[in-house]
């Protein structure tokens, strides 16, 4: 424990000399614009985030013969504003037996663990906002920080249901982390790198310039754990409205439910994110789009989103044995004979 | 420690370290904000745990299946081996068929300890 509050005492010291050392304003001017590029993505992301609420409904309503929602300005436009109104302004509803530091700090930390991901996405050639070489190391450590929002939250409501959904939440968590990690090897060793903008430019060798028909496995793999990990149909078990009434979060109201309920699409978007940017080529596509560089990502980005909605609509959900017997006894053995397969294939050519 | 000869400073991470104070703030604001306009009208029955309307009947944490101390211990196991596979993908360019081979047996003997837990139904539920 020692160790690790030196260490980070040490590392906050040498990141202010290295900083000062520099020139005060260089460094000032550098700062703001990290924090001018920060802000873009956020509030970028977050209006997808709440414009993503507003496709699903549209896209599951008319799957199922609905028009979804249509009240709140043309065609129901404006229904993600006046959601977020409701719930910011919606009695926050503590439960007098929750454990409180926990109770509060829960959701505070599953928004966090998903937005930090967002800081190594390269959104385009040249625009990422920290272009780390472990980058998607980093995604996975913050997906597993992310599980600590909900084991807190299940925990510290002190409610049956509560305690049900994250226990279950926790553990198919980890368990599709595995298949996802295990996946995302056969890119990094075709990639040679961990960093998300040499694994999109690695692509352009391959047909369409994609990795997805190497890596069809892979991805396959990826894309079911992308849905146990954010907790989406077919695997929504945590939040099984029909026998837990929500999981995880049943004791939150207002806007910490707001917050766990945006870190749930802000994480749906960044799978959808990594999902595109390992697989799909990124920000390359079959011929250039002018004026919009990000325009090739957002499609498959949508895509991917698309299909997310897509399976809801259409898939039954899963019963909890048939899912962890699906990540153990599939999806791992899969993606180690897809290791082996991309080894063999790597070292023959 | 990080102040070493041959260490370096992590300024590639001081975006990150941005990020995660904005992420914090983002947050901690939107609740710190709300919280000057929402309303707080608690009473007892209100903050009750819910349970389908009925009063709580019983402690909320009993006890729970063992599976689930199974399922965490399997995953430092397999976890473990991921951290492992990163180091060797990245560099899996450069050190050609030997390393391979050598991955090879070490996945052969977690394949060892895989079946066995298979066999012994760590992955079953009933």
């Amino acid at each position: 424990m020692d160790h690790i509050v030196t260490d980070i005492l040490e590392f906050i010291f040498l990141m202010w000399f290295a900083i000062f050392s520099a020139g005060t304003l260089d460094v000032l001017i550098n700062i703001g614009i990290i924090i001018l590029k920060i802000a873009a993505v956020v509030a970028v992301v977050m209006t997808h985030v709440a414009y993503a609420t507003y496709f699903e409904r549209k896209a599951i309503g008319h799957m199922q013969v609905r028009l979804g929602p249509m009240r709140v300005g043309p065609h129901g436009i404006l229904q993600p504003i006046a959601d977020f109104v409701k719930l910011f302004f919606k009695e926050d509803i503590i439960p007098a037996q929750a454990d409180k530091p926990l109770f509060y700090i829960a959701p505070v930390i599953a928004v966090f663990a998903a937005m930090s991901s967002l800081a190594v996405i390269p959104f385009f050639n040249g625009f990422v906002i920290a272009n780390l070489n472990i980058g998607l190391l980093f995604i996975l450590a913050m997906s597993s920080i992310g599980a600590y929002g909900i084991i807190m939250a299940g925990w510290s409501s002190n409610s049956k249901y509560s305690f049900l959904g994250g226990l279950r939440s926790s553990a198919q968590v980890i368990s599709y982390e595995i298949a996802m990690g295990l996946s995302l090897v056969g890119v990094v060793m075709m990639a040679g790198s961990l960093n998300l903008t040499d694994i999109v430019k690695a692509q352009q060798a391959y047909p369409l310039k994609m990795y997805i028909f190497p890596q069809f496995l892979g991805f396959f793999v990826f894309m079911v754990a992308a849905f146990a990990e954010t907790n989406r149909t077919p695997f929504d078990l945590p939040e099984a409205e029909s026998e837990l009434v929500a999981g995880y979060f049943v004791e939150y109201s207002g806007m910490r439910f707001a917050l766990f309920f945006a870190a749930e699409y802000i994480g749906m978007i960044l799978m959808a994110l990594l999902g595109a940017i390992c697989y799909l080529g990124g920000w390359n596509g079959p011929f250039q789009i002018p004026y919009i560089p990000f325009a090739w990502l957002l499609v498959k980005v949508y895509c991917i989103v698309f299909l997310f909605y897509w399976v809801r609509a259409t898939v039954p959900r899963y019963r909890y044995d048939q899912l962890m017997a699906l990540g153990w006894k599939i999806m791992i053995p899969l993606t180690l004979l897809n290791i082996v397969i991309t080894g063999v294939i790597k070292i023959l050519t | 420690m990080l102040i070493m000869p041959g260490g370096y400073v992590p300024i590639d991470y001081l975006p990150v370290l941005i990020f995660m104070v904005i992420a914090s703030a983002f947050g901690l604001g939107a609740l710190l904000v709300g919280s000057i306009f929402r309303p707080r009208r608690p009473y007892p029955e209100k903050l009750m745990p819910y349970e389908s309307g009925n009063p709580p009947v019983g402690e909320p944490r009993y006890r729970f299946s063992i599976k689930f101390y199974i399922i965490a211990m399997l995953f430092v196991v397999f976890d473990v081996e991921t951290v492992f596979l990163y180091p060797w993908a990245v560099v899996f360019d450069k050190i050609g068929l030997y390393a391979f081979v050598e991955m090879m047996i070490f996945i052969a003997i977690l394949l060892v300890g895989y079946v066995y837990a298979w066999k012994k139904e760590a992955f079953k539920w009933d």
